[in-house]
Parts: C-alpha cells; sequence; structure tokens
C-alpha cells in the first residue's frame, strides 16, 4: 500500500471509531444524571428550578465530551493535515 | 464542504478578509443596538408600556434573577457583561431561521475571542471584589501544592467553553448540510429545529457557566477563625 492510501484508511477508521466510542460514554453519564435528577425532583418537587437549572449545566459539560470527539472526527476527515500534504506533495510531482 | 463561515470571503485586500463571520457579527451588532435604542429611546413607567418595552423587560428581569440565583448578591454588577453574552449567542443561533445566515458562533475565531472575554473578565471582577492580594491568594486555596492545577483548570475551562460553543454551532449547520444532500424536505426542518433548540441552550449554558466562574471568583472567603480556648479554661 503507498503512502496515501495509508493516510487516506487510517484517518477513516479512526474518524468513524472516535466518533463511535465517543459518544458511548457521554450517552451513559447523561442517562445516570437524569436517572438522578428525576429521583431527587420526585423526592423534592418544591426545588424543581434548582434541579432542573444544575441538570442542564451537567448535561452540557458532559455534552462536551461528544462534541470534542465529533470536532476530532470532522478535522479527520475535512481539515486534515495529512492527507492535505500528502495531496500537494502528489499534485506538485 | 465547509467547515466554517470563515471561508466565505466577500473582499479580500493582502491579508486583510472581509469574511462571512465578521458580516454577520456586525450584522448581528447593529441589529440588537439599533432594535434596543430604539425600543428604549421612551420608557414609560407606567401601568401602560408598549409589547417591545414589556419584552426587554421580561428579558432582563429573567437574566437578572438567574444571575442571583446563581449566588452573585448584586446582579446589577454583572448584568451588562454575562446579559450581552447571553443575548449574542442566543441572536446569533435564533437567526438561523433567516435563509442564507450562517451562525458567526460557527467559527472558532467568534467562540475563542468570547471565552478570552470570559477569561479576561474572571479575574477582572474577582480583584474588583476581593483586592489583588486576596483574588492571587485564592489560587492557593486547599494548599499550595494546588497552584499549578488551579492555573491548569482557568486555561483548561476557557478552552472547553470556546470548543463546546463552537462545536455544537457548527455540527447544527453541517448536519443539516449533509441531510439536505439526502432527503429534499421534511429531515432537515426538523434538524434546523433542533438545531435552534440546541442554540438556545448553549447560550444559557455558556453565560450561566461565566456566571459560575465570577462566583466562584468573587466569593469572600471567611478567615477561618481560631476555637475559642480561654473561656473554656476559665
Amino acid at each position: 500500500m503507498d503512502k496515501m492510501t495509508i493516510i487516506a484508511v487510517a484517518s477513516i477508521v479512526a474518524a468513524g471509531i472516535t466518533t463511535g466510542f465517543g459518544t458511548m460514554g457521554p450517552a451513559l453519564a447523561q442517562g445516570k444524571a437524569v436517572a438522578t435528577a428525576l429521583t431527587s425532583l420526585a423526592q423534592q418537587p418544591d426545588a424543581s428550578a434548582t434541579i432542573t437549572r444544575t441538570l442542564f449545566v451537567g448535561l452540557a459539560m458532559i455534552e462536551s465530551m461528544a462534541i470534542y470527539c465529533f470536532v476530532v472526527s470532522m478535522i479527520l476527515i475535512f481539515a486534515n493535515p495529512f492527507w492535505n500534504y500528502i495531496i500537494a506533495q502528489s499534485t506538485g510531482k | 464542504m465547509r467547515l466554517s463561515p470563515d471561508e466565505i470571503i466577500f473582499w479580500q485586500y493582502k491579508f486583510l478578509k472581509l469574511n462571512a463571520t465578521i458580516v454577520f457579527t456586525w450584522g448581528l451588532m447593529f441589529v440588537l443596538a439599533v432594535g434596543s435604542k430604539l425600543i428604549t429611546h421612551k420608557l414609560s413607567t407606567g401601568m401602560k408600556r408598549s409589547r417591545w418595552q414589556n419584552l426587554l423587560e421580561i428579558v432582563v428581569t429573567g437574566i437578572e434573577k438567574q444571575i442571583e440565583e446563581v449566588g452573585l448578591s448584586q446582579p446589577q454588577k454583572y448584568i451588562g457583561f454575562l446579559g450581552t453574552l447571553f443575548l449574542f449567542v442566543a441572536a446569533a443561533s435564533f437567526c438561523t431561521i433567516i435563509p442564507g445566515y450562517e451562525p458567526p458562533t460557527g467559527s472558532l475565531s467568534t467562540t475563542a475571542a468570547l471565552a478570552l472575554c470570559v477569561f479576561v473578565a474572571v479575574p477582572f471582577f474577582g480583584i474588583e471584589e476581593q483586592g489583588v492580594r486576596n483574588y492571587l491568594k485564592s489560587y492557593m486555596e486547599p494548599t499550595f501544592i494546588m497552584l499549578p492545577f488551579n492555573i491548569i483548570s482557568e486555561v483548561s475551562r476557557t478552552l472547553a467553553l470556546a470548543v463546546r460553543l463552537f462545536g455544537n454551532m457548527m455540527s447544527g449547520a453541517m448536519i443539516t448540510g449533509i441531510l439536505l444532500t439526502i432527503t429534499p424536505l421534511i429531515f432537515p426542518v426538523i434538524m434546523t429545529a433542533l438545531g435552534l433548540l440546541t442554540g438556545m441552550v448553549q447560550a444559557y449554558i455558556f453565560s450561566i457557566l461565566a456566571a459560575v466562574y465570577i462566583a466562584a471568583a468573587t466569593r469572600v472567603r471567611k478567615p477561618k477563625s481560631k476555637p475559642d480556648t480561654k473561656n473554656i479554661e476559665a
């Protein structure tokens, strides 16, 4: 396999695995967070404003982990510096 | 496949570029500033007021209440900064309804600039509230060894703010663009609506996190009182 093929295969496989595995962890964590929030809401409905606000802030922090993985995948597919370099080299030849 | 509105360039002179991000940012600033000025140039304090003034009052008192709930006891000092953050990001995401518009927060430059504003504002408000010595002492809060970790956490919080907002906005625009090539009408409309919702949530999250960081920097630390042993012995 020549260099171009290796770079292309590695980028595509890495992008797929990054998004695949990277969204599993945050999904589990967000499920746990919402479950605990629902339990505490059932126990103390008066504090629902505080609980809801804290829940949303926590969900956003957990979500940002999945967003990091998504950004890395996008960079690998659309703004890949190694791919740009090898293309520039092969068209320059 | 366009990653950000930075790549649409309207005019270029050597290295100065006028790209879509700058044009949309200035457009938003113009709309927000001129709109607010028009609505508030004749405020009425009686029972009869215009609908737009009512709307602005709802927005301002809502933001004030949220800032107070986070723990900042004097929301007037911070509402200029935090309210502007929220309104800018919310307006940037809300205007995606207009066809041909790209949210400027979908570009890493805009979100990095907003995160840098928060990075500068937190020590600014902390020093204004507590004085330079006390604020710098707060970096060694639990023990002296935590100093590098506190500094690293400051920097990483800023980076996380920037990338979180950028990732959410960019993913919304990109997924809508990809889906448009697959299914013509229904699915992209639903995804745009979902993008609107996440945009509003992300605006709220950005300003609430900024408020929480400022509250953590400005809370007054009471000195640890020694137990009163003299009276017990007597």
